[in-house]
């Protein structure tokens, strides 16, 4: 059973089975009740079930996610909402200070079945604050886990993944993506959240992503095949914990790698994937691991934002030197 | 005192005298004031104990409460079974009147865990970053109303949260943020603050320009000052704060007014930042001299009784320092496990490092 739909009418989906399944979910943030949050991601979820299931959150989001630790020890499984990636600093001490460590803490005794949904990066022409790519704090920080969902059927089955994990999970939603169509398959059963797919085969490279990086990836693989290069996109689903059987072995096999991620490159996830490479395939690979990513400044005014962002050309650029080695 | 109000709620003298109140009075019996002060006695010694324990190196820091103890013990016993308690870092005196065994205290401050003590059910493990258990607090008591567990007419259904924080950390967004929320969702909180007149070095003043307790209408919900050297006003204003949780009311903040005898932590010097004169006078508010002379007076206690109490707490002594070498380190494996609740691949692969790391060194 499959149907074409966007990834926030999936992400909509997948949140009202969730609902459906276990009474203790429940979803919280600003804006999500009535108005069905700024992205309309929780459309209508408060109207079927309800004011104590949906909950309409003050505008604190140290709040928000502080009384979420607290239902999470009363037994809950607290969905929350964070309204745009810029926003979630006022509560960050709260996510790598409480949230991260209460389950070593006690000694296993206070899990904390928490997930905490950001709409993040940039492509939309945002103003300030609303199109960050805050993933390597919340990467960096052990107790955590981190996901991204790049396709709609992939936001429909890891929401749902996500809500049911005994651990925090930190949901990054590609927001530029938010309103492409592809299909979701209800019934098929979904891989494991933690796991990477390969979404395409190729040989010469593989260009490893995730988020709204993976259609960037795909686009340029098409235009490298184009040009006689056959590219693998690995598109990491999960970025802690990064799914190193799956990069390793892609990696092995085209003896060639570029991370490519929004974030800024110092110090970014790219930094970590070239180590571990590094580290696993020294004797194997025929060039340096490269990475395209943002540069390291904050994110800039939206009018030149495309200059910011990895594009097409800058993969192409750097599989190229890739080539070249 | 600054910042004490003409409002403030006290049943005892300092000399030990009772005095009534329009709208609070201690509803409990002689003996449960007997036990209270032997509660406040024993959790003197215990303060004492670790103090000894920290200066000789069996423990990392140690965090007093001298002066502290009717605030502790009073509040304490205000609780019920189903009621749920998030301390911060000094309510070792609420611990010990729930009945949570102090070693798991001592393990804390030695490092040997990291807070996984028993009865975490009922009272949560300590709370370091200031203010951030309010909120965790307030979550809770949402929680507890969701299920509702709150205004039932079988009050044995109903249950309430207490939170325990300082006047510095009443200027932590945090802990304004849980007032919010409380306030919104009318919440079954109770948010203790024990105005200890302060924060580290910092002076109450520094925190707040009115009273603490007068914020709370700001919030939308009563505040009260309480003598929080009087055992008898502190249980009977928690008792009514937490009945009317219990009953659905939603949230109260009670300022205890009280004082830091000692240092903020055994690695502080009070004699840089505050005035003797100041301690003095705090002295003569002692809640366990004024008890103490109250019970004498009325003929419920006498040399004997202190005496043995004073054996009791002599023999608590030598047990909690008895218990320091008995205290088992928390493993590496046993960290390496509880980082998740569902392990990773990644994790258990260092997991495997560390242990064959750790059997090379041993070899
Ligand atoms: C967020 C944060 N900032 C600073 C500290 C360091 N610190 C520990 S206790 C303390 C003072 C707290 O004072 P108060 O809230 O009045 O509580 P008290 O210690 O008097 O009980 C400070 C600044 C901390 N633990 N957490």
């Amino acid at each position: 059973m499959s149907e074409s739909l966007t990834m926030a009418k999936a992400l909509n989906r997948g949140l009202r089975r969730a609902l459906q399944a276990d009474p203790k979910v429940l979803l919280a943030g600003e804006d999500i009740g009535k108005l069905g949050g700024v992205f309309r991601i929780t459309e209508g979820l408060q109207a079927e079930f309800g004011e104590n299931r949906v909950i309409d959150s003050p505008l604190a989001e140290s709040g928000i996610i502080g009384t979420a630790v607290g239902l999470c020890m009363r037994g809950y499984r607290p969905v929350l909402e964070i309204q745009f990636d810029g926003f979630v600093f006022p509560g960050f001490a709260q996510i790598v200070t409480q949230v991260a460590k209460m389950n070593m803490r006690t000694g296993g005794q206070t899990p904390m079945p928490m997930v905490i949904r950001i709409p993040f990066g940039g492509g939309i022409g945002a103003v300030e604050h609303h199109s960050e790519s805050p993933e390597a704090y919340f990467a960096h920080t052990p107790g955590l886990k981190v996901v991204s969902c790049s396709n709609p059927n992939d936001a429909y089955w890891m929401i749902q993944q996500a809500i049911q994990s005994d651990d925090p999970v930190v949901f990054l939603e590609p927001k530029r993506r938010y309103h492409v169509k592809d299909a979701v398959n209800f019934s098929a059963k979904p891989a494991p959240m933690h796991q990477a797919a390969i979404t395409r085969y190729g040989t010469d490279a593989t260009l490893i992503c995730y988020g709204p990086m993976v259609k960037s990836c795909m686009d340029a693989a098409a235009v490298a095949a184009d040009e006689g290069t056959s590219l693998e996109v690995v598109d990491l689903r999960t970025i802690s914990p990064v799914d190193w059987v799956t990069v390793i072995s892609s990696v092995r096999r085209t003896k060639r790698a570029i991370v490519v991620h929004e974030a800024p490159l110092t110090l970014g996830l790219g930094a970590e994937l070239a180590a571990k490479l590094n580290e696993e395939l020294f004797y194997v690979m025929e060039s340096p691991v490269l990475r395209v990513a943002g540069y390291d400044m904050p994110y800039p005014p939206a009018r030149v934002e495309g200059e910011y962002l990895p594009s097409v050309d800058r993969i192409l650029d750097a599989v190229d030197r890739s080539l070249a080695y | 005192m600054r910042g004490q109000s003409h409002d403030m709620v006290q049943l005892l003298t300092p000399e030990g005298e009772l005095v009534s109140h329009d709208e609070f009075e201690f509803t409990g019996s002689t003996g449960d004031l007997v036990g209270y002060l032997r509660d406040m006695i024993l959790a003197r010694r215990f303060d004492a104990e670790a103090t000894a324990l920290q200066r000789h190196g069996e423990l990392g820091l140690w965090t007093p409460l001298l002066g502290q103890e009717a605030a502790q013990v009073g509040s304490g016993h205000a609780l019920r079974t189903q009621d749920v308690v998030f301390p911060s870092y000094r309510e070792h005196a609420v611990a010990m009147v729930l009945g949570v065994p102090v070693t798991n205290l001592l393990a804390l401050f030695r490092g040997s865990t990291g807070g996984d003590w028993e009865r975490l059910e009922t009272f949560k493990n300590y709370q370091i970053v200031i203010g951030c258990q309010a909120l965790h607090a307030t979550g809770y008591a949402m929680g507890i109303q969701l299920d509702g567990a709150v205004g039932n007419p079988d009050d044995d259904e109903n249950a309430a949260v207490i939170v325990y924080h300082g006047d510095g950390a009443a200027s932590q967004g945090d802990v304004n943020e849980a007032y919010v929320f409380a306030a919104s969702y009318n919440a079954p909180v109770v948010f203790f603050c024990q105005n200890n007149q302060w924060a580290i070095s910092e002076p109450i003043a520094l925190q707040s320009r009115i009273p603490l307790f007068e914020r709370a209408s700001g919030f939308g919900f009563p505040g009260i000052q309480v003598d929080g050297n009087d055992v008898l006003a502190v249980k009977a204003v928690t008792d009514w704060a937490l009945d009317r949780a219990r009953r659905g009311e939603g949230p109260a903040f009670i300022e205890a007014f009280t004082y830091r005898m000692g240092a903020h932590t055994t690695s502080d010097d009070p004699t840089k930042y505050r005035a003797s004169d100041d301690e003095e006078e705090w002295r003569g508010r002692d809640p366990i001299l004024r008890l103490t002379r109250y019970l004498e007076r009325i003929g419920a206690i006498d040399d004997a009784w202190l005496a043995s109490v004073e054996d009791d707490a002599k023999e608590f002594g030598s047990q909690v320092r008895a218990v320091i070498p008995e205290l088992q380190d928390i493993t590496m494996d046993r960290l390496f496990e509880t980082v998740y609740a569902e392990p990773t691949v990644a994790l258990e692969a260092q997991r495997r490092e560390y242990a064959t790391y750790a059997a090379g060194e041993e070899a």
